[in-house]
């Protein structure tokens, strides 16, 4: 009795919890008077938002791009700290770990102001660049955490012998660690996708022309019309072609999420 | 999982030798590469942490308009932070926000953990389900429910509520999207805590003939509090900074109820174009978190013991 009462709770509990994105991505391809699709099913709001503003292809390059370099970027900077800091002495080794991990301490929210003026000062204002660098470093505490981990959990001897073996520090890196390191990798660049890939507030303040948009900014300012109705249809199109990708690469990569999660990756 | 090489206890000496003279023979040359390593990080963190944190403590003691010539005015934009009457309200709005948020999302989160805590069919499906909307982006969400809880357009028309229109109903709903995006992340946190209590513990507990209840208020909870603990920091740190739910999904509105501290700081900078104003209110919000911070991280570790 109590077993199948739980159930059923469980289950109520799952449909009202899967429901709005069922109702998304149904009310994406139904028909609706005035609408990208007038009638029946299809796929005419996603037609009509390929035409939106500066064009569905422009957001999406913008935003896959923005995405790219973070993932890459992040990937970098945080395999070579995380060599750096599991295998070598360095003098302010432990100074520079601590700032790292003080990005966490500092809101996010908080320091955007002042990057929108220091970007600007170094030419990256209004920039798909500025912004990818701006999501590595906030990136960087997890990652660098992470990657140092993954690298210490790696027995030295097999690096090390390798370099007794006539490898310099890098070959023993790209040939020996780096494989072996792959997981941690992997959990990294989901991280940095993830929140590059959904991240609004960063593009609403550092990119001020709308052609620079990455997709969160652009299919907000669907709902930011004047004059007009407001295209739901279109709306929950745009909202369909952000989440998807999401949801498959969190489908796909469930364990490496749940990894990241366990090792302290716990910023939304 | 990290691959871990397989034992090699038949090593070479004359290897671990060579090591450790090759460790000895090059300490200097070892010191520069692992600088060299470790510079794009320090760049990283030099250039867009570091500077900009102190660049926002420098903005905020001068006149720094969105263009023009800045011009130093300490304390100006400090002491006219009380006159700004949204920015006070906004201070309580996201207060009685992210009480209401953390009580809330805790509860939930604690009931659906409890739920899926046991390995039974179905249940990784259940995982999933609840923890699915943590995986779409939280702007993504917020335009999802823009468009759910619009009277006309979504599902709920025919309950004639304005779910926005009013201030109570616009945070009601609010706090519907919060649950709905952040309970399941918030219940893999307590699964995590929940999976570390060991089983013989409960065994213990059934052999002593305990009830359901005194298993869960007497065993269960007190094991979880560095977990809870951690939950509710997230929780408050990530509720005062909240900026999403209230720019996409309410739009601060109706009336300006719903404006939340980091929106009047976007205001400030980009439609009164006053920045020096809006770092002097990211100094303080800063403060105020770094504090609580070091606060609950204090808390957190006097849990632990």
């Amino acid at each position: 009795m109590r077993r199948t009462g739980s159930y059923s709770a469980t289950s109520a509990l799952a449909v009202l919890f899967l429901f709005p994105l069922l109702w998304s991505g149904w009310s994406s391809l139904k028909g609706q008077p005035g609408s990208g699709q007038t009638n029946g099913y299809g796929f005419g709001n996603y037609t009509r938002m390929a035409h939106f503003g500066e064009g569905l292809t422009s957001y999406l390059t913008n935003s896959l791009l923005v995405s790219a370099m973070t993932v890459a970027g992040t990937l970098l900077v945080s395999a070579l700290g995380g060599y750096a800091f599991a295998r070598f002495a360095f003098p302010g080794k432990n100074l520079l770990f601590l700032a790292t991990l003080a990005i966490l301490m500092v809101p996010y929210a908080t320091i955007l102001i002042p990057l929108y003026v220091l970007l600007g000062k170094i030419g990256l204002q209004n920039s798909l660049v500025g912004l990818s660098l701006v999501f590595v470093m906030f990136q960087l505490p997890f990652a660098l955490y992470m990657m140092r981990n993954s690298f210490e959990a790696v027995p030295r001897e097999l690096d090390e012998s390798a370099m007794v073996d006539g490898c310099g520090t890098f070959r023993a890196f790209t040939l020996i660690l780096l494989p072996a390191v792959r997981p941690g990798l992997v959990t990294v660049g989901l991280f940095a996708f993830l929140a590059s890939w959904n991240d609004f507030l960063a593009p609403l303040i550092l990119l001020n022309d709308g052609a620079s948009f990455p997709l969160p900014v652009a299919v907000w300012s669907m709902t930011q019309r004047t004059f007009g109705a407001i295209d739901y249809g279109m709306l929950e199109a745009g909202v369909m072609v952000m989440a998807i990708p999401c949801l498959l690469l969190f489908i796909v990569l469930q364990r490496y999420y749940v990894r990241g999660f366990m090792s302290g990756a716990l910023r939304g | 999982m990290t691959r871990l090489a397989p034992p090699r206890a038949g090593r070479d000496l004359d290897k671990v030798a060579a090591r450790a003279s090759h460790a000895r023979g090059r300490p200097r040359s070892r010191r520069y590469i692992g600088m060299l390593y470790a510079a794009p990080t320090a760049v990283i963190v030099g250039v867009l942490f570091l500077a900009p944190l102190a660049l926002v403590v420098w903005m905020s003691l001068n006149k720094w308009p969105l263009l023009g010539q800045a011009r130093f005015n300490a304390p100006e934009n400090y002491t006219k932070i009380s006159d700004d009457p949204l920015f006070v309200d906004s201070v309580f709005f996201t207060l009685k926000y992210t009480l209401i948020i953390t009580v809330l999302l805790s509860a939930v989160a604690l009931g659906l953990a409890l739920l899926v805590q046991n390995r039974r069919p179905g249940v990784t499906f259940f995982r999933t389900a609840f923890f699915l909307p943590g995986a779409v982006g939280f702007a993504a969400a917020s335009l999802l429910f823009y468009g759910m809880l619009n009277p006309d357009f979504g599902p709920l028309g025919f309950m004639d509520v304005k779910w926005i229109g009013t201030p109570n109903m616009a945070l009601f709903s609010t706090i519907a999207l919060v649950l709905w995006r952040f309970a399941g992340f918030n219940m893999l946190i307590l699964l995590t805590g929940l999976q570390a209590i060991p089983v013989q513990v409960y065994e213990a507990a059934r052999t002593d003939g305990a009830s359901r209840w005194q298993t869960f208020t007497k065993i269960t909870l007190p094991l979880l509090r560095p977990t809870i603990a951690l939950m509710l920091i997230l929780s408050i740190t990530g509720s005062l900074l909240a900026f999403d739910q209230f720019f996409i999904f309410t739009n601060g509105g109706p009336d300006n109820s719903t404006v939340s501290m980091v929106m009047v700081i976007y205001r400030n900078a980009f439609f009164r174009f006053d920045l020096g104003g809006a770092a002097a209110l990211s100094v303080v919000l800063l403060a105020a978190l770094v504090a609580l911070n070091a606060l609950q991280l204090r808390v957190l570790r006097g849990g632990d013991k």
